[in-house]
């Protein structure tokens, strides 16, 4: 009887902690939500734009967990390259969705560059990727600075004086991106009802893609290689699986499509920030993809939209709830960083307790048999 | 020759690149109209500014829990006891001392909560600790705009409440440290005795600690965990006591830092901060398993020196401030040098 009885609050107890990130921002968003005082209509409008703008970004992600490279902090070089497509687009003002083509054609071979050095980096730090990614998208932020901003007009030749900084080299704070401004989400806006709702079916159609390409890739001899690189790097080796470089094809494949949905990103957004663009870029898909209830070493597609929604539903209902709460839309503001920060935090510690966990338990296992394993530590 | 390569490869080509980086920009120095006593005057100061961040780093690594990128909850604790001094109006060099007493408990508890929270997690303790630390700044942020503080010159005048951004701690505890005993050479050039004489005073105690009982258990549970255990060593606990250590050398080293600087900066300025303490101690010779002393001093000069040499002299040189782009590179640069070494990652 005791047995069952541990195992039932067992049961309860393992459900709350595997879903705990989604459980608490649930309650948090619900709970901000009245205290915003925003109408549905305006909700619901902000989701849709807000799926189109970050989806591309948040799936980017994918391919790294399952290869065992956890979270890729170093995407941020792919947005990077994204960005430095968009300047040189604009600079020969090449507008429309031809201009974010072209874009995305320069942007890739950058992309494919910056992948490798990030993937030839993070296989020197087995182990520690995830520090690593972060701190070289630091670096590399240092050279895209170097690039950007002294060489640019410089050196490389930049032949639009509008987009350059009055000293006569280093391109402007702000860029305005009028030429490509949504002109992925204009192409096909589809409006809904009287109160017309607007979608943006082309750049959705982009995610659905990407979407139905990830979901292909898994099954092929390459992604089924990765799969067992995520599950056991020794045994991959032992099989005959070159392990180093199905992580660089990974970490490749994550920086280009990173670089892809930061184009897309920007062009929803209509201004980039050129110095600060990406600083964040990292920062809240991986909050996303950890919010709809990914892990470090666990992730798939329902994982994205859910994170992608649940964030930006709290993203922005948490600064009017803070005006209307406490009088200050700073408190918002720091609240939803803060929580933005959390998430990460708390993600991370909860996967890394429950592995030592696991580990305790089979080792208890192996000591005691089945009965030590069915009463094992009730975490 | 063997010996000289031998010393090479220990102590890294990009440590000689910055070192013969670092001497030939006070080389060209005088070349491009900078003044070398101030820059030395400088680069001291700056030395004992840093000193206790980089200090901070050294228990953690021996006890194997890694770069301490959480050291803002350090910080934090240090901004507590500085923000409490000037609100009871603990005026003088005295509120230095005051202000230290007042951040210990806080720093302590700080430090037992994320060295528990780090027991928990090993392997993964630096990517952990980086987003505990943001997490942290960010909440006190809110705190920071809530907690009742009402000293008038701490306050916003309009709204009457919340802390300002920067906060002077002149009349308070401004100087305390740098003022004693200070040498004066000539008008450009000022030897911040006190403050000097405090961080090595830490960076002794710190070397006598790794000495005693406590000291040595701590070291060897990070370099050999199943040794430490099997001599009866909790590993847990010389973990959280190493952790405890860092986050109150922290504090310590925010006020040290407000002393000399002569503000008392609160929201997001600790973010980056244990950034440069981190790029400080590897500079200086540390892995991510081992540091010495002797690292923390040579890594603070040659990081503040750098810090210090770029914007002025590249800047003359050039016409153009490229200063943060080098930092930037050179920080972040030996910190992914760091990482990628072949090291034992302790488990």
């Amino acid at each position: 009887m005791t047995g069952i009885k541990t195992k039932g609050t067992q049961s309860i107890g393992r459900f709350f902690l595997d879903n705990a990130v989604i459980i608490i921002f649930l309650t948090l968003t619900v709970a901000a939500t009245p205290f915003s005082g925003l109408s549905i209509h305006y909700i619901v409008q902000e989701m849709i734009t807000r799926i189109g703008r970050n989806s591309f970004l948040v799936l980017a992600l994918l391919l790294p967990i399952f290869a065992g490279m956890g979270l890729n902090f170093g995407m941020t070089l792919g947005a990077m390259s994204g960005q430095i497509g968009l300047i040189l687009a604009i600079n020969w003002n090449i507008c429309g969705v031809e201009g974010l083509i072209f874009a995305a054609l320069l942007g890739t071979p950058i992309s494919i560059l910056m992948g490798w050095i990030c993937g030839t980096v993070l296989n020197k730090a087995k182990g520690r990727e995830m520090v690593t990614g972060y701190i070289l998208a630091f670096f590399i932020n240092g050279i895209y600075q170097l690039l950007v901003l002294y060489m640019m007009g410089a050196i490389i030749p930049i032949s639009s004086p509008a987009i350059l900084l009055s000293r006569g080299y280093g391109i402007r704070n702000t860029l305005n991106l009028e030429g490509v401004r949504q002109s992925l989400d204009n192409l096909f806006m589809l409006k809904v009802g009287a109160n017309p709702y607007l979608l943006p079916i082309a750049t959705f159609i982009v995610i659905a893609v990407l979407c139905i390409f990830i979901e292909w890739f898994k099954r092929t001899k390459l992604g089924q290689d990765m799969r067992a690189v995520g599950n056991d790097m020794a045994v991959a080796e032992a099989s005959g699986i070159p392990v180093d470089r199905t992580r660089i094809l990974a970490i490749i494949i994550s920086t280009v499509l990173a670089c892809f949905g930061q184009i897309i990103f920007l062009q929803n957004m209509g201004n980039m920030a050129t110095y600060n663009a990406h600083d964040q870029t990292s920062f809240f898909a991986i909050a996303a993809i950890l919010v709809g209830g990914a892990s470090v070493k666990k992730a798939a597609l329902p994982n994205v939209f859910i994170g992608v929604i649940l964030l930006h539903l709290l993203f922005v209902v948490a600064p009017r709830a803070g005006q209307n709460l406490f009088g200050s839309a700073m408190i918002g503001e720091y609240f939803r960083q803060f929580i933005g920060y959390g998430v990460i935090a708390l993600s991370l510690v909860l996967y890394a307790w429950r592995a030592r966990a696991d580990a305790h338990r089979a080792r208890e296992g192996l000591r005691g048999g089945a009965a030590a394993a069915e009463t094992g530590s009730p975490i | 020759m063997p010996n000289f390569k031998q010393f090479i490869t220990d102590f890294g080509w990009p440590r000689i690149i910055i070192f013969i980086f670092l001497v030939s920009l006070f080389g060209a120095a005088p070349f491009v109209g900078v003044r070398l006593d101030a820059s030395l005057s400088d680069v001291i100061n700056r030395f004992g500014q840093n000193g206790l961040f980089v200090l901070a780093m050294v228990p953690m690594i021996q006890s194997g829990c890694g770069l301490n990128f959480g050291l803002s909850l350090g910080i934090i604790a240090g901004l507590i006891g500085g923000t409490l001094a000037v609100q009871l109006g603990i005026t003088g060099p005295f509120g230095f001392f005051a202000a230290l007493a007042l951040a210990m408990p806080f720093a302590v508890l700080f430090g037992w909560l994320y060295g528990r929270l780090l027991n928990k997690v090993k392997g993964e303790e630096m990517t952990i600790a980086m987003y505990v630390g943001f997490a942290g700044v960010m909440f006190m942020c809110i705190m920071w705009l809530v907690l009742p503080f009402d000293a008038p010159t701490m306050i916003w005048a309009y709204a009457g409440k919340g802390l300002r951004t920067t906060i002077t701690v002149e009349g308070f505890y401004d100087k305390a440290l740098n003022n004693f005993m200070a040498l004066r050479l000539g008008d450009s050039f000022v030897f911040p005795t006190g403050e000097i004489l405090f961080v090595l005073f830490a960076a002794f105690m710190m070397w006598l600690f790794l000495r005693t009982k406590t000291g040595t258990a701590m070291t060897a549970v990070g370099s050999n965990p199943d040794y430490a255990r099997a001599s009866g060593v909790s590993s847990d606990r010389m973990r959280t006591i190493s952790v405890i250590i860092s986050t109150a050398l922290g504090a310590a080293g925010i006020l040290v830092y407000q002393q000399s600087y002569g503000f008392i900066q609160l929201y997001t300025a600790p973010l980056q901060m244990p950034f440069a303490a981190v790029a400080a101690i590897l500079i200086g010779g540390a892995s991510v398993n081992k540091a010495t002393m002797i690292n923390v001093i040579i890594g603070t000069i040659l990081f503040q020196g750098i810090l210090t040499m770029t914007p002025s002299v590249i800047n003359s040189a050039l016409q153009t401030d490229i200063s943060e782009v080098v930092r930037i590179i050179i920080s972040q640069g030996i910190i992914i040098y760091a990482l990628t070494r072949k090291t034992k990652v302790t488990k």
